[in-house]
């Protein structure tokens, strides 16, 4: 790919995303929210979530040494428990990392 | 009771709210700063691909799909494939952004992340505060913003010097769970996560992340199915209403 195709590539992408951004915000009142969809939204952060999680906590990463597949279960569990008890994100992190951390050490 | 936000204070809320994600968004942008690098583009070259694109998973199936010589057209599809979710954040977020101006409405609109997202949908469900929400929304997402773009520059400084052992990558699906588990709260919630997990889980291997797109969907709709069969089940059920 030569340079110039390149920054148009960048350029179109920058400018198709930010019109997936602005579309409803921009087009509020002209363009209706169906109730259907509406209703639809409220499942869109549980779903989504979900969808980026759980591949990302079964799958280990590309080019990872171990499989690690366990581990990341086990430490998933711990920091979904802490997230459900404590709802911090920080506590969340600090306890999945270290239970991670603590299982490649004893492997 | 209904609150009222000085917008000060809603922004410094905002920001608050965002801070204990950052540990979260470090580790992705770092790898994602380092990636461009590994693949020989200039940190000006990064830099503008960042500001452009404001989308890490966009942003790091397109350097993937750069280094295999994917044609133009396959990337730009995927990059936007990915960031569809952003039409319904976008629909979501328009009745408190529509009022402003422009100026205000169009770089709040690019400044728009599945945290700041899902940061304000959280604020609004568990307090009944209003009016300056666009102030809370536009703290989140200008701190979001701003760690994103330092992150990758530090990984563009960084190069390949974190080791692949200490893996940090392991620190995003780590901070989306800290956002899902407060995201489920009814039985059409939950069966929406199941769902979606298991789909995008063995939807793995479907290409150009379409993976994730149909699990969402799959999700959502078992929400709406869930939800349907339980309001006509409470419909039938008028003396078990609950106060």
């Amino acid at each position: 790919m030569t340079e110039a195709s390149l920054w148009a590539l960048f350029l179109a992408i920058g400018l198709g995303t930010f019109t997936l951004r602005v579309s409803f915000i921009q087009a509020y009142g002209r363009l209706r929210i169906p109730p259907m969809l509406n209703q639809a939204l409220t499942y869109v952060p549980a779903s989504v979530l979900a969808a980026l999680v759980l591949p990302a906590v079964i799958y280990p990463p590309a080019g990872a040494e171990f499989d690690l597949g366990n581990g990341r279960l086990l430490a998933a569990a711990a920091a979904a428990l802490v997230a459900w008890a404590s709802r911090s994100i920080l506590l969340t992190l600090v306890v999945g990392m270290g239970m991670l951390w603590l299982q490649q050490a004893l492997i | 009771m209904t609150r009222y936000w000085a917008a000060n204070t809603a922004f410094l809320e905002g920001v608050r709210a965002l801070m204990p994600m950052v540990p979260g968004v470090i580790p992705f942008g770092l790898v994602t700063g380092i990636t461009a690098v590994e693949q020989g583009f200039s940190g000006f070259e990064t830099l503008v691909m960042t500001l452009l694109f404001y989308a890490g998973s966009a942003q790091m199936a397109a350097l993937q799909l750069l280094r295999n010589d994917a044609f133009a057209l396959v990337i730009l599809l995927t990059a936007l494939v990915i960031n569809l979710r952003f039409v319904m954040y976008s629909a979501w977020l328009a009745p408190y952004l529509h009022h402003l101006p422009r100026r205000w409405k169009w770089p709040l609109a690019y400044m728009l992340s599945d945290q700041a997202y899902a940061l304000s949908v959280i604020k609004l469900t568990s307090s009944k505060t209003v009016g300056s929400v666009h102030w809370f929304y536009a703290g989140a997402a200008f701190s979001m913003w701003l760690s994103w773009q330092l992150s990758v520059m530090g990984g563009v400084f960084l190069g390949a010097g974190i080791p692949a052992s200490w893996s940090l990558e392991f620190a995003i699906p780590l901070s989306f769970l800290a956002l899902l588990v407060p995201a489920i709260r009814s039985r059409a919630s939950l069966a929406a996560a199941c769902v979606g997990g298991t789909v995008a889980v063995l939807a793995m291997d479907m290409p150009y992340n379409l993976g994730l797109l149909l699990a969402s969907f799959c999700g959502i709709c078992t929400g709406l199915l869930v939800e349907r069969y339980h309001t006509a089940a409470e419909k039938s059920l008028p003396q078990e209403e609950e106060q």
